[in-house]
């Protein structure tokens, strides 16, 4: 029956984007933790465990995604609002890169994060943790009910700022502090690292307010 | 059979292409133009359930069609079809909105003038009148529908893709219905006018007799899915981007507003259920899907907020409404005198 088959593959897709969301809220979590482990203990074995375990998830995200998407054009389902869930998709997809990728520099580089920092470090990892959180809560109400996104996206930018404001402590604080310059500098770029994160959520929070209020007039 | 019967009807079957070409995108134009259905699937179930419609529903509105004015000369039907046909053709050609309907009404009242028989007065008012009620009715309908979907979506959460599955699904049904809807309201327009003149001889197969009207219903249900099948895809195509761009659920909504409007104003079922229950009825009459489906999307709009609403291309829609069966009455007038007196037909 062409009709069952029809509301089968739409309920493969909704499970997709569902999974694909999770992955998401996923690795923030494990960012987290590996970001955690690092200030405890440097770059040791469940540090790289935990970036390992993003880099499953950025490649499984990644088949999500173009699965996601060869299936909105194959079967031109939602017409309407395709290029807007395309959209979001793809700006989604880029968080789980800016997690790997900042990972990926403590691996590579492995700062060296004077104790007085390290509180710092922490709160601003988890405020933009946060950001993303509700972000993912967003998208996954842009989904199912659209008028509720405001509501995420408000903080989304409420955790943006606290980040902002944090990273901005910081790195006064390391400029202020008595190490090298290049110290400095390789710190103030960590800190800019995990930052980034919370200003790509903001700006995906902007594009989804769009898509949202698109979808609710 | 005599051939000249055939060469008469053509301007019928003509007249039914034309509808086909033009007034499918009225069920399936939404659809096709947000690119929710395929016009390949909306053509094949488009020209199928016309074809029923007409059939198996149709003699509810040709009766009322008859009583406005009996051609009873087969060439006589042959000139109002004809001048029909043509005025539908040159408003297609000017880009303005056509109706099908009012071009035959204004095609039998040029028969009823050159003829000098009496235009019945009543039928004519209950014929115009719809065309007032008919859009209004097709916009009420669909701003109550609108809020009732919209609510229930918003409350029920569907997902998005669960939502865009079963408005593709909701946009089938309702373009099925529609089309059984336009092939039993409008067959009428098509071969209302050559029904009094009974050119074709009933015949039987086993138990089954089938009547002129039947043959003529199966005739113009046919020219109307050729039509369909053969030239709706461009008014398809451009009747979403003419109307303003709508969401698919308000697709959904416009073409099941529009469905239901041509449904009532076709069904005997309905009309014979109003009158044994003391209530008023509907008159069955032609109506103009053009203009049932112009009243929807127009409701939508206004639930949506008045400044959204197109009004010069409403206004030419409009004025497309009132040159049509004035342009299908003189056509009618002049091309009877000329059958008439340069021919030799008998047209009355």
């Amino acid at each position: 029956m062409p009709k069952l088959s029809l509301f089968g593959r739409t309920k493969a897709l909704e499970n997709q984007i569902d999974e694909f969301l999770d992955k998401i809220s996923e690795s923030a979590v494990v960012f987290k933790l590996a970001v955690k482990v690092y200030l405890k203990e440097g770059a040791n074995g469940e540090f790289a465990e935990r970036l390992a375990a993003v880099n499953t998830m950025e490649s499984e995200a990644d088949t999500l995604r173009r699965n996601i998407e060869k299936a909105l054009y194959t079967y031109t389902l939602i017409p309407d609002s395709r290029g807007d869930v395309l959209g979001l998709i793809e700006t989604l997809d880029q968080i789980l890169g800016l997690f790997e990728g900042a990972l990926w520099a403590f691996d590579i580089e492995k700062p060296d994060i004077p104790s007085d920092f390290k509180p710092g470090f922490r709160t601003l990892t988890n405020r933009v943790v946060d950001a993303v959180d509700a972000l993912v809560l967003g998208s996954r109400s842009f989904f199912r009910a659209p008028h509720a996104v405001g509501d995420y996206n408000h903080k989304v930018m409420l955790f943006e700022k606290e980040a902002d404001k944090i990273s901005t402590k910081l790195k006064k604080n390391i400029f202020a502090s008595d190490i090298d310059l290049a110290h400095k500098n390789h710190l103030r770029y960590f800190v800019e690292h995990i930052d980034n994160v919370a200003d790509w959520a903001e700006d995906v929070a902007d594009r989804l307010a769009i898509y949202a209020i698109k979808r609710t007039v | 059979m005599d051939p000249s019967i055939i060469i008469f009807l053509t301007s019928g079957l003509f007249l039914g292409w034309a509808l086909g070409a033009n007034d499918a995108a009225n069920v399936f134009g939404t659809a096709v133009g947000t690119k929710m259905v395929s016009w390949g699937t909306a053509a094949v179930i488009c020209s199928l359930f016309v074809i029923l419609g007409a059939v198996i529903s149709g003699a509810g509105a040709s009766h009322t069609l008859g009583k406005l004015g009996a051609i009873s000369a087969l060439p006589g039907a042959f000139m109002t079809a004809l001048s029909a046909a043509l005025a539908v053709y040159t408003m297609t050609k000017a880009g303005l909105s056509v109706s099908t309907s009012q071009a035959i009404v204004g095609g039998i009242v040029g028969w009823n003038l050159f003829s000098g028989s009496q235009t019945d007065a009543k039928t004519l008012t209950a014929i115009v009148s719809t065309w007032l009620i008919c859009p209004i009715l097709a916009a009420a309908i669909a701003i109550t529908l609108y809020k009732a979907i919209t609510l229930g979506l918003r409350y029920s959460k569907l997902h998005l893709l669960r939502t865009d599955a079963y408005t593709r699904a909701g946009l089938i049904l309702a373009g099925a219905f529609g089309a059984y809807a336009l092939g039993a309201n409008n067959i009428a327009n098509v071969v209302g006018v050559f029904i009094p003149a009974q050119p074709l001889a009933p015949f039987t197969i086993g138990d089954l007799t089938i009547s002129s009207a039947q043959q003529l219903f199966l005739m113009g249900g046919l020219a109307i899915g050729a039509g369909v099948l053969t030239y709706s895809k461009r008014v398809m195509m451009t009747v979403g981007s003419e109307l303003g761009r709508i969401s698919p659920v308000a697709a959904f909504v416009a073409v099941l507003a529009h469905s239901i409007v041509l449904f009532l104003f076709a069904s005997r079922g309905l009309e014979s259920w109003l009158a044994a229950n003391g209530l008023p009825t509907i008159p069955l009459v032609p109506v103009s899907s053009s203009q049932a489906v112009v009243g929807a999307v127009v409701g939508i709009g206004i639930l949506k907020g008045i400044a959204g609403i197109r009004w010069r291309i409403l206004g030419n829609i409009v004025l497309g409404w009132i040159i049509t069966p004035v342009l299908a009455g003189v056509i009618c007038f002049f091309g009877l005198f000329f059958l008439q007196n340069v021919f030799g037909q008998a047209v009355i």
